[in-house]
């Protein structure tokens, strides 16, 4: 049996993290996959840290457990270091990939001992300079494309554009922004 | 289909309806509330004026009209109110205790 | 043709419904089954469906509402949630006592308290002897084909039956899978027209609904409900088949996996269902004799036919998403336990009370059932039937 590539997000309410969780399995669907997109519910409040999960697979998983031991972890808000433990459970062949404008090296020391793949992606300013506006969702899930490999990223990239044209048909100005944030997200993903 | 009328206390279960449906209206003519009495209204024709006064006022229709003319007392709806004998001007329906 | 997509559950459902077209909604939101009027309404607003849409201030006018619309002679749906479904108590029992071939669709949650929006299957199996059959979804899938299948079980003649299609909160109806779709036409044609024999608005036969029934009349109305019940059985597997003819996706009381020569089993309701099949995999892998049964219709309980399947095992663990305050287990592990009474050599059967509030049930978990399944099968020694699984302790 193949094992489903299992990524966990850590985000603030308000921020877009399960919409990033649902655009990934959208992303991998299209591509052939099978997947599941959930978020772990409770009463959230916006600001609040709340985790959403993903498996994606060549075959349907049946397991509807929460993610313990995610192969990916995405920490969309780069506070959240300090109050969640991102990096429990995580396998040490996989990696995080954290929303900051700092470099890998300079994040490890607050990951509790993680000894596998570090990458760090300045979504914030990506996101300001293309879409004019603090959304990180967007760039992270290219980032979260690009390195964990799931989807291909060429491919990747054109369904986004499909999905944003329908998404913002009444709006096109933000498809351009949008892809932008897309590309420059996946050439700018450091690793360390 | 089956009838109001074709259901009674001895209907085996399977000779209801479904959700005891009743599938006809009026069906309240069917059902027997004369032996809720305990006092008769008793109808007497040579007394009677035809005024009608009385059909109006019975609580259960039952004063039996057939062309305008009061006939005499549907026993079987008749629940020995009385009103019937209290309107009557002429004293053309008295009431008499059951079983006298 | 099937139609390959990624949907929520909840989705998945309005979905349905919107092929089903039903003549009357009654409509009120609550976690987690809010999105499926909320889905419904767009469909509505578009001009997509036919249906009247009724938005009321409570689920006990949502379901009254239902009960109005499906003795008028309509298809009457709605969807709720834990004390939604508790706040439509009463209602329930009309439905069903008033043979109306209502659907609902129960995205399974807790009941208060303490207060939890979270799943588990207290809401559903508190209503389990409201009248109503019941059939739980696994996944987004089953959760669609059940709701398709729902009013061809509902209508049938011999049943007349209110359905109640429940698949577990936020596990499955917030968390979008891939999804295989049947046509709009397919769905038509599986639904078929509504034309009840007997309804309010016929006017050239006036009809009263709901009557009292006196002593000599209550009893007979209730063993008839109760064989409606009975009858339902039968419908419920022929349409099963035919959506399988349809579909290729078949379906009956129950799903059987891995049971042919299963000494252990494990026995539950709904997305836990997909965990243990994992489970039972990795332990298939590892040489041990255990299986599953995934019980879909729990409303009629499939009695013999679960005798049937487990008789062959030597211990049986069934895992309540409830509890009930017996004292004694929950009632999944109180109506498998008497199915398995009258075989000559039942297994051994441990009641699990587990998942309560969102507690997560996972494959470790499923594993340590087997584990303690494997002690009782081997030792013979019972020990407490009745246990607790998931919990913190001391």
């Amino acid at each position: 049996m193949n094992k489903p590539v299992e990524i966990r997000w850590h985000g603030r309410g308000g921020q877009g993290a399960k919409t990033a969780c649902l655009l990934l399995a959208d992303a991998a669907f299209s591509s052939g996959k099978y997947v599941q997109g959930f978020p772990e519910y409770g009463p959230e409040r916006m600001g609040a840290p709340i985790t959403a999960y993903n498996r994606i697979s060549d075959e349907r998983c049946t397991v509807h457990s929460n993610i313990y031991n995610p192969d990916f972890v995405v920490v969309v808000d780069e506070s959240l270091l300090e109050c969640v433990d991102v990096t429990a459970g995580l396998s040490p062949e996989g990696a995080i990939i954290i929303n900051t404008d700092k470099e890998p090296a300079d994040v490890r020391p607050l990951l509790r001992g993680y000894t596998g793949k570090v990458c760090t992606i300045d979504a914030r300013a990506i996101s300001e300079e293309t879409l004019g506006k603090n959304f990180p969702n967007t760039p992270m899930l290219a980032a979260a494309v690009k390195v964990s490999g799931v989807v291909d990223p060429d491919r990747f990239v054109q369904d986004m554009e499909a999905s944003f044209r329908h998404k913002f048909a009444t709006k096109p100005q933000v498809i351009a922004g949008n892809m932008n944030a897309l590309t420059k997200s996946m050439q700018e993903v450091k690793a360390g | 289909m089956i009838h109001a009328k074709d259901i009674n206390e001895h209907s085996p279960w399977q000779q209801l309806t479904p959700g005891c449906e009743i599938y006809e209206p009026g069906t309240a003519a069917a059902f027997n509330t004369g032996d809720w009495r305990t006092a008769t209204p008793i109808y007497h024709a040579d007394r009677c004026k035809q005024c009608l006064l009385c059909a109006p006022y019975c609580p259960d229709c039952a004063l039996r009209v057939k062309d305008g003319k009061l006939t005499g007392i549907e026993y079987m709806h008749c629940k020995g109110c009385g009103i019937c004998t209290k309107v009557c001007p002429f004293g053309a329906i008295t009431f008499e205790e059951e079983g006298k | 043709m099937a139609r390959k997509d990624r949907l929520s559950g909840n989705e998945a459902v309005a979905f349905a419904m919107k092929q089903i077209d039903p003549d009357v909604m009654g409509a009120f939101p609550i976690t987690p089954s809010t999105e499926i009027p909320q889905y419904f309404a767009q469909y509505v607003a578009n001009g997509e469906v036919n249906t009247e849409y009724v938005t009321v201030e409570s689920e006990h006018s949502s379901m009254s509402t239902c009960i109005g619309a499906s003795a008028a002679g309509g298809r009457a749906v709605t969807a709720t949630s834990s004390c939604g479904l508790a706040l439509m108590w009463e209602l329930l029992y009309v439905a069903a006592s008033d043979r109306l071939p209502i659907v609902l669709a129960c995205v399974n949650r807790a009941l208060s308290g303490p207060i939890n929006i979270n799943n588990d299957h207290s809401d559903s199996m508190g209503a389990r002897d409201s009248g109503w059959i019941q059939i739980y979804a696994e996944n987004n899938q089953e959760a669609y084909d059940n709701f398709v299948q729902a009013y061809p079980i509902a209508e049938a003649a011999g049943v007349r039956l209110p359905v109640m299609i429940c698949q577990d909160g936020f596990i499955t109806s917030h968390a979008v899978e891939n999804i295989e779709l049947c046509e709009d036409a397919e769905v038509k044609d599986f639904v078929g027209e509504y034309n009840p024999e007997h309804y309010l608005l016929k006017h050239e036969n006036p009809l009263a609904v709901g009557p009292y029934g006196v002593s000599p009349y209550y009893m007979e109305a209730k063993v008839a409900q109760a064989h409606a019940m009975m009858n339902a059985k039968q419908v419920i597997l022929d349409v099963g088949r035919r959506f399988g003819e349809m579909t290729g996706r078949s379906y009956g009381f129950f799903e059987s996996y891995q049971l042919d020569d299963a000494e252990l089993a494990i026995l539950l309701i709904g997305s836990s269902a997909g965990t243990a099949r994992a489970c039972v995999d990795e332990l298939r892998a590892q040489g041990k004799k255990v299986g599953m049964l995934k019980l879909r219709v729990f409303r009629p309980f499939p009695a013999e036919e679960i005798a049937e399947a487990l008789k062959g095992c030597k211990a049986v663990a069934v895992m309540d998403k409830t509890e009930s305050f017996s004292g004694n287990g929950g009632p999944l592990g109180a109506e498998v336990r008497g199915a398995l009474y009258d075989l000559p050599t039942p297994p051994r059967v441990i009641n699990y009370v587990y998942g309560l509030g969102g507690r997560d049930f996972r494959v470790e978990d499923c594993a340590q059932v087997f584990d303690e399944l494997a002690e009782v099968a081997v030792n013979g020694v019972t020990g407490s039937t009745y246990r607790h699984i998931g919990q913190r302790e001391e």
